[in-house]
């Protein structure tokens, strides 16, 4: 890669439009997957872990949204971590596990995605995207067998189909398409439930929104892991939402004004609003 | 004993270089011109899928004209070299400039080397700023010079009316439409007049700062295509030149042999192993008689018809 040097035959040969390939072949040293051994045992304490993420269709569109904490065992590593990133224009990732892996491999997954559509000169199908994701999870196992599990939740718009569609996956690279809502991390289980509970089909962009900040807070309401909106600091869920326009990040004065009115109405029904017995 | 041919430095290098740009030369002009909030390229491309013009990073990107195979496959290493770059270090670590210094390396190399064929390709690097003044276009020849270009630039086949048109009337600083505008009559000039290129056969892009998203490159497709340019009159398209269908197009042998011509393929009375055209062996002259119609063996038939053979 040394700048002014000719050009390898690699890089002139035809072939593969897979970034994840390229660079198995040209830097392999440079695959979040392919690191020296880590010795026997588990290395989960090493680095810091993010928690929960949550994604919910609505019609027209998808959202995904975050908390904003990671944590290395009862320390609070970090804050105001973002853990739910744009994967290209139509798709957005989150990410549960080990935070610094997860990262990486999400870097990974962006270039692979733009390197196909400017190689091939067309995106890559809903289906396409989410079996490369399945395959870069697939690689880390051995990692994951070590505590270092990246277990991502991917979220995107499908063109064809004009409807937001969800996969989840298991760290054996294992893909499954869910329906309306799903959430993986740490707080998964609560905010799972919470959603069931507030989740309806026809829900508007904003009150999915506001489903889902409500989900991550049920979350951290019961999930030491998993951080609820800080008043103090003004810390709130990064939501992202995609849309047959593409994906945009909704900006943090109105998840804050969002996150407000849910505080509010916690204020006087601490476990949140109510669904109907029957 | 036979002498090798001596063939001086120079006439090599000049052999190689009117190969070359005879290949570039047969295709239509792609025409680079920096405005008020990027570049903009144009070309004139019949194909909707085959581009001359394309994304490379976020705020690059190329545009080529010449030999198809050739320069993709320079886009495609332009693309990957990128990509590396930007995931090894971080995405304002990829510059033009960088990017330029390969493919002149590259093209360099290949041109000079006995052994490659030269590429018969002229490209454009072009990488936009923060501002109008930090705008880079490069253009690089077969041979691997680099050209720092400014305000406007052509390549390709009959460049000089382009050029000469875009040099009265190119003016910094303008706005968009006034700059498809602008590359779109210079395309369109030539000696003999000028003409109206029809919408279609246009490949527009742009390097656009004023995007929100990272990536800067986009497409200006037919709609606003048409917008831009408005009414324009009659359209004409591109004559399609004799060049065109020559696919596979090999030279036809000379019919006589001439002893006197070293490049002469035909030889006495012996027929060639192969045709020198099409590289296809030589049919084999029909044998003498026709083959029978029946084998001349019956196959034998099952010793009971109706029921499975049994092995003896």
């Amino acid at each position: 890669m040394s700048e002014g040097a000719r050009l390898s035959a690699a890089y002139l040969t035809p072939g593969t439009s897979s970034f994840a390939d390229f660079l198995a072949d040209q830097a392999p040293d440079l695959l979040p997957a392919r690191r020296a051994a880590v010795p026997q045992g588990s290395a989960a304490d090493l680095a810091p872990h993010g928690t929960t993420i949550v994604a919910a269709t609505y019609p027209g569109g998808v959202l995904m949204a975050g908390d904003r904490r990671a944590t290395m065992g009862n320390i609070i590593a970090q804050r105001d971590i973002e853990k739910v990133f744009p994967a290209d224009e139509y798709s957005a990732v989150g990410i549960a596990g080990s935070a610094g892996l997860a990262v990486e491999m999400v870097r990974l997954f962006q270039t692979e995605l733009e390197h196909y559509e400017k190689i091939e000169g067309t995106t890559l199908s809903m289906d396409g995207k989410a079996n490369r994701l399945a395959a870069l999870i697939r690689s880390n196992l051995a990692m994951a067998m070590q505590g270092l599990a990246v277990v991502p939740l991917f979220a995107g718009f499908d063109l064809t189909t004009e409807a937001g569609r969800i996969f989840s996956y298991d760290v054996t690279g294992g893909r499954y398409e869910e329906t309306a809502f799903h959430a993986v991390g740490s707080g998964s289980l609560f905010a799972r439930g919470s959603l069931k509970k507030l989740y309806r089909d026809d829900l508007t962009e904003e009150e999915c929104t506001i489903a889902v900040v409500q989900a991550l807070y049920d979350a951290a309401d019961d999930d030491s892991a998993t951080g609820g909106p800080d008043l103090t600091r003004r810390i709130f869920p990064v939501v992202n939402v995609i849309t047959a326009d593409g994906g945009r990040r909704i900006p943090d004065d109105e998840v804050a004004a969002l996150a407000d009115r849910v505080i509010a109405g916690r204020m006087t029904r601490p476990d949140g609003p109510s669904a109907a017995l029957t | 004993m036979s002498m090798p041919f001596y063939v001086s430095p120079e006439q090599l290098m000049k052999d190689r270089a009117d190969f070359a740009r005879k290949g570039i030369g047969r295709g239509r002009s792609v025409v680079a011109v920096q405005y008020a909030d990027g570049v903009l390229f144009v070309s004139e491309n019949p194909s909707q899928a085959l581009h001359k013009i394309s994304e490379i990073y976020d705020r690059i990107a190329f545009a080529a004209v010449g030999r198809y195979n050739e320069f993709e496959n320079l886009r495609i290493a332009g693309v990957r070299l990128a990509d590396m770059r930007g995931y090894a270090y971080d995405r304002r670590d990829v510059t033009g400039r960088g990017l330029a210094n390969a493919y002149a390396q590259t093209l360099g190399t290949i041109f000079s080397s006995g052994g490659e064929k030269p590429y018969e390709v002229e490209v454009f690097v072009a990488e936009i700023g923060d501002e109008a003044a930090d705008d880079q276009v490069y253009r690089l020849t077969y041979d691997g010079q680099v050209a720092d270009e400014h305000g406007y630039a052509v390549m390709g086949g009959a460049t000089e009316q382009v050029v000469a048109y875009l040099k009265e009337r190119y003016a910094e600083g303008a706005p968009l439409q006034d700059a498809v505008r602008l590359a779109v009559a210079a395309l369109g000039h030539s000696d003999s007049g000028d003409r109206v290129i029809p919408d279609e056969h246009l490949e527009v892009a742009v390097l656009d700062r004023t995007r929100t998203q990272p990536r800067k490159f986009k497409r200006i497709m037919p709609p606003r295509l048409a917008e831009l340019l408005g009414e324009r009159g009659p359209e004409t398209p591109d004559q399609p030149s004799p060049d065109d269908d020559a696919v596979g197009g090999a030279p036809s042998a000379p019919a006589t042999d001439d002893p006197a011509d070293p490049t002469d393929q035909v030889s006495g009375g012996v027929p060639p192993l192969e045709d020198p055209t099409t590289g296809e062996p030589p049919v084999a002259p029909p044998a003498d008689e026709p083959p029978p119609a029946q084998p001349p063996v019956a196959p034998p038939a099952p010793p009971h018809p109706g029921e499975p053979p049994i092995a003896p």
